[in-house]
């Protein structure tokens, strides 16, 4: 199973030097998201006749300025303008914008670009125009194999969101999940990874046995789940690249919860036996196991710190379910959660500064987030049913599920992916083609 | 460039917030009431507490054995109609000596997944240890947990979620 091929990427054209004005402020809810034109790429006929013939696409550059387009849209900070209103030909405005046109429709950001056949590969070059300023903002050029046509508009829109964020993007990133079909006694499921907007989508198992939890390496492509091939709840692993699987929690007992380390070399999870879940590592080159917690409460969903230095986990060593932190080696367990109500899953956020967490209140549950000393405590959505939240890699969106109630019957049960901004705005539904559970984000594929 | 004063964000921010308090509030108060004529309707005769007393899901190992144990919310002590069910169970095994069971430990949707896994399998030694209290070894049981992965009652209320809080005896060979 060959997915990734890799994406050659040369940067040829001199970054620009311009101070720009734009910028795009995501620290807060955007309410009012910055008017960005994408012109469609523009594309000379030979090399569209050859990309027809290749892609089945009529016209790639119009494709891959829809993919940049949904996404900016997506990403909630931006508005893509509306195409008909577009006064210059896309060649001619890559070559140089005639700004008063663009700041008539009230652009304030402007994305040019040119797409090429070149030696039986994809070259597409693009630029970031600042359009009050008038200005050159970012130009690039990009040579793949065609059929990565799709990874090029997330590339192009990670450059765009880094240069008028001043943060990294999360668009050219997939996200494995878990496929749900059947009714909810019987729920058959599998493992199944897609692009970030959703493309691409495929199961990676049967749905002959149960699986749970998968959780992306933060350094691979290799995912940590749960499975219950045999009837034997045990953690594997699983290469993406090759689809490989092997089991790495083959304790006498239940194994469940995984996650990487940061560094991607160690699993940490949860071992349960005679009624007491602990919390282990086991390093994937040596298998060398260390026992972490030791506490006859349950002790479970642990998440590393992103400098490896500390551990998140839930136990309920206090009566009920609360969330602690502890060093890494097991020492200094100190509880973080102590607002009303249950809390599950703690997620450190990769830029270190938050945990991520389902709290249960009053019948309730909520996805929110908190210091990591448990201070500054923010609810961002309240449902009948929803939990694991997971972080996209800039630690500015998180992906979580939900799932619905039943009716009297017991039936009309749905389960989607949803994703909110660490804001708490832009709430949406993640379109998955069954339902779904379990969501984790990768890393950027290509920086 | 245009920029959006703050102020302007934060009135409107703190206006909406105010709605969704408001509304949140009532919702809230809405489901107390709603929650509360439900608990009450549906539950007559089934329950103890929350723990499901009933017998609609219950199937039986043999005459009079019946296979399953339920429990109270987050809790995986066993009442004492659990403990009856669980001597039955030990009777019927010790005389049939060859049987090896599976205890598989279950939990209510009402819980993040992984906690109810560890719950699961809490729940189902709970009644493997007092199975071998009453002369089980523990090499003809084992334990499995499916957390809150295979429901009974796929309902969204308090009697479905206490059918599903369960342990049950699942005879292996």
């Amino acid at each position: 199973m060959k997915i990734f091929i890799k994406i050659i990427i040369f940067l040829i054209i001199i970054p620009s030097k311009s101070f720009s004005l734009i910028e795009v402020d995501i620290t807060r809810g955007n309410l009012a998201p910055l008017p960005i034109a994408v012109s469609p790429l523009s594309i000379d006929e030979n090399s569209r006749q050859n990309f027809e013939k290749i892609l089945k696409k009529k016209n790639i550059g119009d494709e891959i300025s829809k993919i940049i387009e949904v996404n900016l849209k997506t990403s909630g900070l931006f508005n893509p303008l509306n195409k008909d209103a577009f006064l210059q030909a896309p060649d001619i405005a890559n070559l140089k914008p005639r700004f008063e046109d663009w700041n008539l429709i009230k652009a304030q950001a402007l994305i040019t670009g040119k797409v090429s056949y070149k030696d039986e590969k994809l070259r597409v070059e693009f630029r970031l125009w600042d359009v009050l300023a008038g200005k050159e903002m970012v130009a690039l050029a990009f040579t793949t194999v065609p059929t990565n046509w799709r990874r090029v508009g997330h590339i192009i829109t990670d450059k765009v969101y880094q240069r008028l964020t001043g943060e990294k993007g999360y668009f050219d990133t997939r996200i494995i999940y878990v496929a749900e079909e059947g009714p909810k006694t019987k729920r058959i499921k599998k493992l199944a990874i897609m692009d970030q907007d959703g493309a691409n989508n495929k199961f990676l198992t049967l749905g002959n046995e149960l699986v749970l939890t998968p959780r992306f390496n933060p350094t691979s492509q290799m995912v940590t789940y749960l499975s219950y091939f045999r009837n034997l709840p045990r953690v594997y692993l699983l290469d993406i690249e090759t689809g490989m699987q092997e089991v790495v929690g083959d304790f006498p007992g239940m194994t469940f919860a995984p996650r990487f380390s940061p560094d991607g070399k160690k699993i940490i999870m949860s071992f349960a036996k005679d009624g007491n879940s602990e919390i282990y590592t086991m390093d994937l080159e040596n298998r060398i196991v260390e026992k972490i917690t030791n506490h006859p409460s349950i002790d479970t969903s642990p998440s590393f710190s992103p400098d490896g230095k500390f551990i998140c986990f839930n136990s309920d060593r206090s009566g009920y379910q609360q969330i602690y932190v502890m060093k890494s080696d097991g020492s200094n367990v100190k509880r973080i959660s102590f607002g009303k109500g249950l809390y599950g899953t703690p997620v450190w956020s990769p830029r270190g500064d938050l945990i991520a967490f389902t709290k249960l209140h009053k019948g309730k549950f909520y996805i929110g987030v908190m210091r990591t000393d448990g201070s500054g405590e923010r609810l961002l959505t309240e449902n009948f049913y929803q939990e694991a939240p997971s972080w996209s890699p800039n630690g500015r969106v998180l992906i979580f599920y939900r799932e619905t109630k039943t009716d009297d019957k017991g039936e009309g049960f749905s389960a989607k992916l949803w994703s909110i901004d660490l804001t708490g705005y832009n709430e949406r539904m993640v379109k998955t083609p069954t339902d779904a559970s379990d969501p984790s984000w990768s890393s950027l594929l290509s920086n | 460039m245009k920029k959006l004063s703050i102020r302007n964000i934060d009135q409107g921010a703190i206006m909406k917030l105010n709605k969704i308090l408001k509304n949140t509030l009532l919702i809230v108060l809405a489901c107390f009431a709603l929650t509360a004529c439900a608990t009450s309707k549906k539950t007559t005769g089934q329950m103890q507490g929350d723990v499901y007393t009933g017998t609609d899901t219950v199937e039986y190992l043999a005459s009079g054995v019946p296979d399953r144990v339920f429990f109270a919310t987050n809790e995986s002590v066993l009442t004492t109609a659990s403990r009856e069910t669980l001597r039955k169970q030990a009777a019927y095994l010790r005389k049939n000596s060859k049987i090896t069971v599976v205890l598989e430990g279950h939990a209510d949707e009402r819980g993040t997944r992984e906690y109810n896994l560890a719950l699961g399998e809490r729940r189902a030694n709970a009644a493997k240890d007092y199975l071998m209290t009453y002369g089980i070894s523990s090499d003809r049981i084992s334990v499995l947990s499916y957390g809150k992965e295979r429901p009974v009652d796929s309902g969204s209320n308090p009697l479905a979620w206490s059918k599903n809080r369960r342990s049950v005896t699942v005879k292996a060979n």
